[in-house]
């Protein structure tokens, strides 16, 4: 545990190098030619907080060495947190031991060679740094923001860091090291609520107290809810919004899941799915991207273009599913073995130039909303999504929010909702709770379908 | 499990570590884990792959508030720099703290306990094991139709040994098994799923490879793979308000959702308010509220007398022996899950004891234990024949409800029209949706114990760090009065 608060670094890529000796050494001992190591260490600490108090407060250190051995177009993997000589020829032995009991699969492929990967610079050593006492301060100040308001505050401040590193026995060698910081709180009033999140690779890059009064604003503004009819409304969707839900397709641009054809793309790349005003890249190196620049294999990331004026133009292909259709992988693809093959990770949907301001103006009769939860898909082809939103929802009238509203239950094709996005504000990197943290922009849409109001 | 006669040592160093002048209390979970997954797709390997995990989570009481450390360095250094940051994130705590955390009482308890296991899952070869899921695969297959057949069977074994200041030194060992398959039809832009016995990968429970043995699993391929292309002709669920028959599986997620959820004290009193939600639940409503109709019983059980489910154990993660609480009584609200804390705040004299944590790098948070619906009195054919018309939906597809657990949907993968007891239409994307205490409150009828079936969600999240947990839940099917259905096809 030694390093909490110190920002001492975990496992270097040296270590892995040295570690990953001794799996060779233990491949061959047991007649193995080919082996890959995957290796994943993290430190990271959360500070909770609910009823304006600290509550919860953790951190937590571990590290994981996972093997891959093939021998005779058989794979399998074994994985132990336990670095030891002992312990890596065991783990050795264990993965050797399921691929022999493996019927030969003639569609894997030999471990990938090394390519250049060039790396990204998404290390903090301030925020790796970061103490106890530090994240308590920061709550302690956005705390006082939100009781000052008299309203009650619950939340997080989290900050850790992690490296992963890939070698294998054909001189795969890359490693990529990053820092991560969250904040998020909920203002609760008597009858209402508001939300922020952000999350960076910088602790400084959002200031809690600032977040805190966007919460307690949202709370205070939305006190009283009203309830109108469910139905098809012009609905503005803040960036956390619009990740939670359009987060929710990007499992489907997967070489692999078109070939399993349980994809909402079968039979539909290339056609005019979207409005012209979507365009959907995955793009590791974005600035305001966060991840690891090379695949489960070792392949480096490419960029994809997904969605290119709401036409579905490229997807995500593995090693094995880019030899199956005749194409270059493009780094995206799982570790081995795997059902899912490949996804892109790093969104990025292209923004427009209309503040969330302009949209809110331009809007006669509508809802703005803040955050969505408990999104679960109804329909595979179509995309039929159900949710609800919550902390913060507001009628939108002539040109002004005027009053906060009870949570809506959706059901909506996301498909058709793509067709119907009016205006789009520039991307930001937002961070929700239902899908991973993306670029995206606050999204304007007409005819979304809420289907019921629930009782707060 | 090679390290059996370390982790007991562990553990008691890691507490002697821990207690340091300013404490009040500390505990220690020392956790050794071994996982297996296999699974096929459309006739090859999937995931192949085992695991193996030890580490150990501090938890101390210093200066009135928590603080919390894990660390998988199990060197006298690692776990004393553990212990040691476990202290001070206590007293960073403390900065903003309303009060001393207080805790019920509880009795010192030494107990070595391992879970049933007729036949040990890791004995069972691997061929032998991918071989069944072969064979299953390729029964689905047969079925020209079917686009896409997974199987899949997982198996863990965990041994922590908790130890804590009060004096306890607890070692349970639990064994779990899941295995399931199912089968996809993608046609006419169209996909459909029929899963066996339940869609989360199958069938989860406390239990052995005897599960295996007990699912039948080669037996149900050919109907669900027959479901699963017929669905792609069946009418589509129609849009109303019916009478609907849930199936056990169903209900068990229904049950997990709206009444295990919503009974989490943490939960009703803001722990969770930034990311879980709250409750609806508020303590008013303890022994007030009519939560549902005269024949609605729940229970929370962890114990084993209950069934071997996921949430079944002999103490829980903060030393509580395991409890059977009634939750529900004949439709009346009288109970919540409790933890030592959040008993404590409400006056309680002692803790439920529902504290679960996922792994040694979490800390313990109430957690369902095993929230069942008890049975009924009706046979199958009263709770079929007990209305003219009525929806019957089998095995979850999807599911939501709001962060109070008001307002639910659910879609289940295949629907059928009841009319006088008899299925006379298969239906496709069948939904329902509702408001909590006014779907309990329309349940007609409860099938008796005959029909009762302990089902494992092994996907239950909760928590900041997220901790994603199994739960266990009881039901038979039963008929409810009245519901809305077919809402996310309609309009």
């Amino acid at each position: 545990m030694a390093g909490e608060g110190t920002g001492e670094p975990l496992l270097t890529q040296g270590d892995c190098a040295r570690i990953f000796e001794t799996v060779e050494l233990a491949a061959k001992r047991v007649g193995i030619s080919e082996v890959e190591a995957l290796f994943a260490a993290h430190r990271d600490a959360l500070t909770r907080f609910a009823n304006n108090a600290i509550h919860q407060n953790v951190a937590e250190q571990a590290q994981w060495l996972s093997i891959r051995v093939a021998q005779d177009h058989k794979t399998a993997r074994a994985t132990t947190n336990r670095f030891d000589s002992e312990s890596i020829f065991r783990a050795v032995e264990d993965a050797a031991a399921l691929a022999k009991s493996l019927a030969p699969d003639e569609e894997l492929l030999p471990m990938t060679g090394p390519e250049p990967v060039p790396s990204i610079a998404r290390f903090d050593p301030a925020t790796a740094a970061v103490s106890p006492r530090d994240r308590a301060g920061a709550v302690r100040e956005a705390i006082a923001v939100v009781e000052g308001a008299g309203q009650t505050a619950a939340g997080i401040h989290s900050t850790g860091q992690t490296a992963e590193g890939i070698f294998n026995s054909n001189g795969v060698a890359a490693w990529h090291q990053e820092t991560l910081a969250q904040f998020s709180i909920t203002a609760m009033a008597e009858d209402s609520s508001g939300w922020a999140k952000a999350a960076a690779v910088e602790y400084t890059a959002f200031d809690p107290a600032a977040m805190a009064r966007r919460a307690a604003d949202k709370a205070r503004v939305s006190a009283k809810p009203r309830e109108v009819p469910a139905g098809r409304y012009t609905v503005i969707f803040e960036p956390a919004a619009v990740l939670d839900l359009v987060g929710q397709i990007f499992g489907d641009f997967s070489a692999t899941a078109m070939h399993d054809q349980r994809s909402f793309l079968t039979d539909r790349m290339g056609t005019k799915l979207f409005g012209e005003n979507i365009h959907i890249s995955d793009d590791v190196r974005h600035p305001l991207q966060a991840g690891v620049p090379f695949d489960g294999e070792g392949v480096p990331r490419k960029r994809l273009a997904l969605v290119d004026c709401g036409v579905p133009r490229e997807l995500a292909y593995s090693r094995a599913s880019a030899k199956r259709m005749g194409v270059a992988p493009t780094g995206h693809g799982f570790p081995l073995p795997n059902d899912a093959g490949e996804a892109p990770l790093n969104i990025v949907i292209g923004g427009g130039d209309t503040s969330l301001e302009r949209m809110i103006e331009s809007t006669e009769h509508g809802i703005l909303v803040t955050r969505l939860w408990y999104i679960r898909e109804v329909d595979p082809y179509e995309k039929i999504m159900t949710g609800m939103t919550r902390d913060g929802t507001f009628l939108i009238e002539d040109g002004g929010v005027r009053l906060g509203l009870r949570n809506f239950r959706f059901n909506q094709g996301i498909i058709e909702m793509l067709n119907r996005v009016e205006s789009l504000s520039p991307a930001v990197r937002a961070s929700g709770e239902e899908a991973f943290d993306m670029v995206v922009p606050a999204m304007k849409v007409r005819d979304f379908h809420f289907t019921e109001v629930t009782r707060f | 499990m090679r390290i059996l006669e370390r982790m007991k040592q562990i553990a008691l160093d890691a507490l002697d570590l821990a207690l340091q002048p300013g404490m009040t209390y500390a505990d220690v979970r020392a956790i050794e884990s071994r996982e297996r997954e296999l699974s096929t797709k459309n006739g090859r390997p999937g995931n192949t792959a085992s695991s193996e995990s030890q580490g150990l989570g501090i938890r101390v009481i210093a200066d009135g508030a928590w603080g919390f450390a894990a660390t998988d360095d199990l060197t006298r250094s690692g776990i004393e720099s553990a212990a040691r940051l476990a202290v001070e994130i206590a007293r960073a705590s403390a900065l903003a703290k309303k009060h001393d955390v207080a805790l019920t009482p509880e009795d010192k308890y030494e107990a070595v306990w391992v879970s049933p296991c007729q036949i040990d899952p890791f004995s069972v070869s691997v061929d032998k094991q991918l071989a069944l899921l072969l064979a299953v695969d390729g029964e689905l297959r047969k079925n020209p139709g079917v686009t896409l057949a997974q199987t899949s069977l997982t198996f863990q074994r965990t041994r922590q040994v908790f130890a804590s200041s009060l004096g306890s030194v607890i070692d349970q060992t639990r064994t779990v098994t899941g295995a399931g398959f199912e089968a996809i039809s993608f046609r006419d832009d169209e996909i459909q799923k029929r899963s066996y016995p339940n869609s989360f990968g199958g069938q989860h429970q406390l239990s052995g490879y005897e599960l295996v043995h007990n699912l039948a699993l080669l037996d149900h391929a050919p109907r669900v793979a027959e479901e699963a292309v017929a669905l792609h002709s069946a009418d589509q669920c129609p849009e109303g308000r019916f009478d609907l028959i849930l199936d056990g599986s169903q209900l068990g997620l229904q049950v997990h959702e709206s009444i295990g959820h919503p009974i989490e004290l943490d939960r009703v009193l803001g722990s969770e308010a930034n990311y879980a939600g709250m409750s609806f639940l508020t303590l008013d409503k303890l022994n007030h509220l009519r939560y549902g109709s005269e024949i609605v019983n729940a229970v929370c059980d962890a114990r084993l007398e209950h069934g071997p489910g996921l949430g079944t154990f002999a103490f829980d993660d903060e030393g509580v022996p395991a409890q059977s609480v009634d939750i529900i009584r004949d439709g009346q609200f009288v109970g919540y899950m409790t933890s030592r804390e959040t008993a404590a705040s409400i006056g309680l004299p002692r803790s439920n004891g529902t504290m679960r944590a996922t792994s040694w790098t979490r800390q313990p948070l109430i957690r369902m234990t095993n929230v069942s619906l008890m049975p009924g009195q009706e046979s199958l054919d009263e709770v079929f024949g007990g209305a003219d018309r009525a929806i019957y939906m089998e095995t979850n597809r999807s599911w939501s409800i709001d962060d109070k657990r008001y307002n639910f949907q659910f879609g289940c993968e295949i629907g059928w029209e009841i009319r006088n007891g008899k299925r006379v239409r298969m239906l496709k994307n069948p939904t329902y949706s509702g408001i909590t205490t006014e779907f309990w409150n329309s349940c007609a009828a409860i099938a008796n114990r005959d029909h009762w079936v302990l089902w494992g969600v092994p996907n239950c999240g909760k928590g900041q760090p997220e901790q994603v947990i199994g739960t266990g839940h009881g039901a038979s099917p039963a008929r409810f009065h009245n519901i809305a259905v077919g809402a996310a096809y309609g309009g």
